[in-house]
């Protein structure tokens, strides 16, 4: 596809140089919201198993979670959404929430403890992908029933140890955290499924948006619940159009077809950005790019050798040409939006200085072999390493390959350094934390495949601890301060050379507003627009 | 001569019935033979390729930070710890009773994407085919009948262009003139907001649901929508069926049997029209045949640029995807198409031409 997005980047080109305004111009109607956006990444609608981003954006319209982000103010963190209040113990294991009495689902039927409870159960009995989510609490197909259940109009929870209350409800705003109609899906199910196949397709919840139907590759259409408790959108009709290229997404929004363009390439973004009646809008997005080093290859061990590659990487350099618009400088693992982000880049590129500590470390003529995935801003960021490692007497082989083989071999420990991107699972702090900072056990039998650390060898030094800690840490506050400080440490110790953070350019009319696609820490909301 | 008893004992008689049937039955068994053994190499093939290339339909599933336990217990629910006979042969046993599986992609069946996906594909192919064809043939009897002359010149220049320029190119600039300046077409996706479902899906051609339904409405706008694409493919085929006919016909004309009808005071619409189109037939339902089919392998950059949710870009993104479920059953529809395209062309020629029968 690289040959493929190279063309059609081309031709793109070609339709900005030859567009400059367009005579006719249509018009969507005032109660209708017409976004183009790939989604060809929609496996499923079920909040129990979806994970992708696509389908997460129309999980967070349909359905209601016991606390919410706003979209209208993310940085508040969560609020009360079908929980109205919630008590934490003593201990700080059981938290008891208490339902709001005016929500009813699509299908008219009243929103329970029960259904919440039953919700939050069958992620964890479905154990799907995204389940982890929930278990890392000690939740349990076996013990679910007990830790997770109801009581009239009370949700208890009860976690396995003291988590900070913070940690446990920015989880629960994560997509598999969306309450079902308990009625609804058991109706409907097959062989002991809990409504996984017919909930994969279909939905029953009770948030804003009902999904009229999804058609894969070609659109979603969600219709807006009049009985909203938050009450009923302006927005009474959404519909989202699979538009795989950039430059048909830009005919389309500058022919007034559509409202919202979710995929233009930075030429397009350039050709709409001054166009009559479109605005552009930034949001950052949770995606890093980052590169690791192997603590098994005796050199990149070296403390100077790391502190040597963060010096290589000519940040505003890439910033300002291939990836403007797309990436933006951020050398922390707490993406900028969540949670104790730090907002500290102490890195530039400095040659002298990269040969100042290599020299130090005693390392000559090092010859590496990078792994990058074949996708076209990873390869370029590549390149442009390399061209700064062989400044300073580093030879960078460059392995290009599919997912399979570069994944394969970076979670065998087998790559000298990985060039690759990570975005996190939920928004909380501790998703990041607890893969870059946290490896409880480094030895190769641990098999540790889903910590980044581990699959670097990298002995956190302390920081495992203070990950720990910090996830039981009740004090909001404090605890924002643990993580800026695991962070310092972090961005000076690990092999982890933090490059950016995504940004997502959205262009839309200019009569759209509050259109969020959630930020870093969560997807798309609708029905807090307006046109 | 009388007819006499003797006579009438050896008269031939009428063949038995089986005489007849079984040389039928003969063909029609090694049809279905040939069929039959040509799609299980077709699936063979698929398959083993999907094994070998560098893609892990596990990782697909479980994503990129799953725990090795995790990867494993999807690794083993897919049957990829068994022999790849092995996974081939119940591979082919579903087949057989048309289940490809499936997709890891939407976690539907396959065949039920396929069911979706294809007649969108062949909705715009059968239109495409049918520009390419009513335009693309006059076009090149006329430039074989006027070899040299300024019409000649303008289809080289037309079959040209279609041949040499990037569809992807044209296809945008297509966009841009007809749909964003002109606004004479309806742009990307196959039917405008307001007709998105509408009409209930009887037969998946929008076209013909939005006719069955009366609702001319959505006929007129879905038409606005499929034009542009598929005169964009017709184009190519125009090209392509064009410069074919004109060769062909250009090696009927200088033939001593048109010189002769000529002699014979024959009009000039007769001798090309009756007599060497006429010999040209067969070889051009060959082409024609290859046309349609490559068509309903489904233009990926076309799709992708009109949004058009066809089987090429849905067996791309699956293969992008490691949906190899998705991609095997996509290939055996193709190479299914491809089978019946040549059977029907194969019948076309016994119609044709008295020496095929």
């Amino acid at each position: 596809m690289t040959m493929l997005s190279k063309l059609l980047t081309g031709a793109s080109l070609a339709l900005a140089v030859g567009v400059t305004s367009f005579p006719v111009y249509a018009e969507t109607p005032a109660n209708m919201l017409v976004i183009a956006n790939r989604i060809d990444d929609v496996t499923t609608i079920d909040p129990a198993e979806s994970f992708e981003f696509a389908g997460s954006d129309i999980s967070r319209n349909v359905y209601s979670r016991l606390v919410i982000l706003d979209p209208l103010d993310l940085e508040a963190g969560y609020k009360p959404d079908l929980a109205e209040s919630w008590d934490v113990s003593e201990d700080g294991k059981t938290i008891t929430f208490t339902m709001r009495d005016d929500a009813t689902f699509h299908s008219g039927n009243p929103v329970r403890a029960e259904d919440a409870a039953f919700s939050l159960q069958r992620a964890v009995i479905l154990n799907k992908t995204p389940a982890f989510i929930l278990t890392q609490f000690g939740f349990t197909p076996e013990n679910v029933t007990e830790t997770i259940r109801a009581d009239g109009n009370k949700l208890i929870i009860t976690t396995d140890q003291r988590y900070a209350t913070s940690f446990v409800l920015n989880c629960l705003t994560a997509t598999i955290g969306g309450v079902v109609d308990k009625e609804t899906v058991m109706a409907n199910e097959v062989d002991g499924d809990m409504g996984n196949v017919w909930l994969r397709t279909n939905s029953a919840g009770s948030g804003p948006y009902m999904l009229d139907r999804w058609t894969p590759n070609d659109n979603v259409t969600l219709s807006s619940n009049p009985d909203y408790y938050g009450g009923a959108p302006a927005m009474e009709r959404v519909i989202v159009r699979h538009v795989i290229e950039s430059a048909s997404q830009r005919l389309l929004l500058e022919r007034g077809d559509i409202d919202v363009a979710r995929n233009l390439n930075p030429e397009d973004i350039a050709g709409v950005s001054d166009a009559d009646g479109i605005q552009v809008v930034d949001e950052l997005k949770g995606r890093l790019m980052y590169l690791a080093l192997n603590q098994q290859h005796p050199e990149l061990s070296k403390p100077e050798v790391r502190q040597a590659f963060k010096y290589l990487v000519d940040y505003e350099g890439m910033q300002n040409s291939f990836l403007n618009g797309q990436y933006t400088i951020h050398q922390n693992f707490l993406p900028a939006t969540y949670l104790g982000a730090s907002d500290e880049n102490p890195f530039s590129y400095d040659l002298d200085k990269a040969r100042e500590l290599l020299e130090a470390a005693g390392v000559e003529n090092l010859e590496i072999e990078i792994g990058v995935r074949e996708a076209q801003e990873r390869m370029e960021i590549a390149q442009s390493f390399q061209n700064s490692a062989a400044q300073v007497g580093i030879t960078v082989n460059i392995t290009v390959g599919t997912a399979k083989q570069i994944l394969d071999r970076y979670r065998a420990r087998e790559l000298d350094v990985y060039l690759g991107a990570w975005g996190p699972d939920y928004p909380d702090p501790q998703t990041n934390a607890g893969t870059f900072a946290y490896n409880p056990d480094n030895s190769d039998e641990a098999n540790a495949t889903g910590l980044l650390a581990w699959r670097n060898s990298w002995d956190t030094g302390g920081l495992t601890e203070k990950v720990d800690a910090a996830v039981v840490e009740g004090d909001r506050e404090k605890r924002v301060q643990m993580y800026l400080d695991i962070q310092e440490e972090f961005r000076e110790t690990s092999p982890f050379v933090i490059m950016f953070q995504q940004i997502e350019q959205s262009a839309m009319r200019d009569n759209v507003t509050d259109f969020s696609t959630g930020q870093a820490v969560t997807n798309a909301a609708y029905w807090q627009v307006t046109k | 001569m009388a007819l006499t008893e003797d006579n009438k004992q050896r008269r031939p008689t009428r063949a038995p019935f089986s005489n007849h049937v079984w040389p039928i039955l003969k063909t029609a068994l090694l049809t279905l033979g040939s069929i039959a053994v040509t799609l299980i190499g077709l699936v063979f093939i698929t398959f083993v390729i999907g094994r070998v290339m560098p893609i892990d339909p596990v990782l697909a599933i479980v994503g990129e930070r799953a725990s090795q336990a995790t990867y494993d217990e999807v690794y083993f629910q897919l049957g990829l710890d068994k022999p790849v006979i092995v996974q081939f042969l119940y591979y082919l046993w579903d087949v057989v009773h048309l289940d490809f599986g499936i997709s890891l992609l939407n976690a539907r069946p396959v065949s039920e994407d396929i069911a979706r996906v294809f007649p969108a594909t062949l909705e715009l192919a059968t239109l495409g085919i049918f520009f390419g064809v009513v335009l693309g043939i006059p076009l090149g009897v006329l430039a074989a009948v006027h070899k040299g002359s300024w019409i000649d010149q303008i289809a080289r220049v037309v079959a040209l262009v279609g041949y040499s320029m990037p569809i992807f190119w044209l296809g945008l600039m297509g966009l841009l003139v007809f749909y964003g300046i002109l606004g004479w077409v309806g742009g990307p996706g196959r039917v405008g907001i307001f007709y998105i479902d509408v009409v209930p899906s009887v037969t998946g051609l929008i076209l013909v649901d939005t006719a069955l339904a009366g609702n001319w409405d959505a006929f007129k706008n879905a038409f606005s929508h499929i034009i542009l694409p598929a005169s964009l493919l017709g184009y190519f085929s125009l090209a392509y069926i064009s410069r074919m006919t004109r060769s062909f016909m250009l090696e009927q004309l200088s033939a001593e049997y048109i010189t002769t009808a000529r002699v014979k005071g024959m009009s000039e619409w007769n001798v090309v029209w009756k007599h060497a189109f006429k010999n040209i037939r067969v070889q051009l339902i060959t082409v024609i045949a290859l046309s349609y089919a490559n068509l309903l392998e489904g233009s990926v950059l076309t799709e992708i640029i009109f949004s058009w949710p066809g089987i090429g870009s849905y067996i791309t993104t699956a293969l992008l995807s490691a949906d190899m479920n998705a991609v095997l059953g996509g290939t055996v529809v193709v190479g299914l198409i491809f089978i019946l395209l040549n059977i029907f062309s194969d019948l076309l020629y016994r119609v044709f031409d008295p020496r095929a029968k």
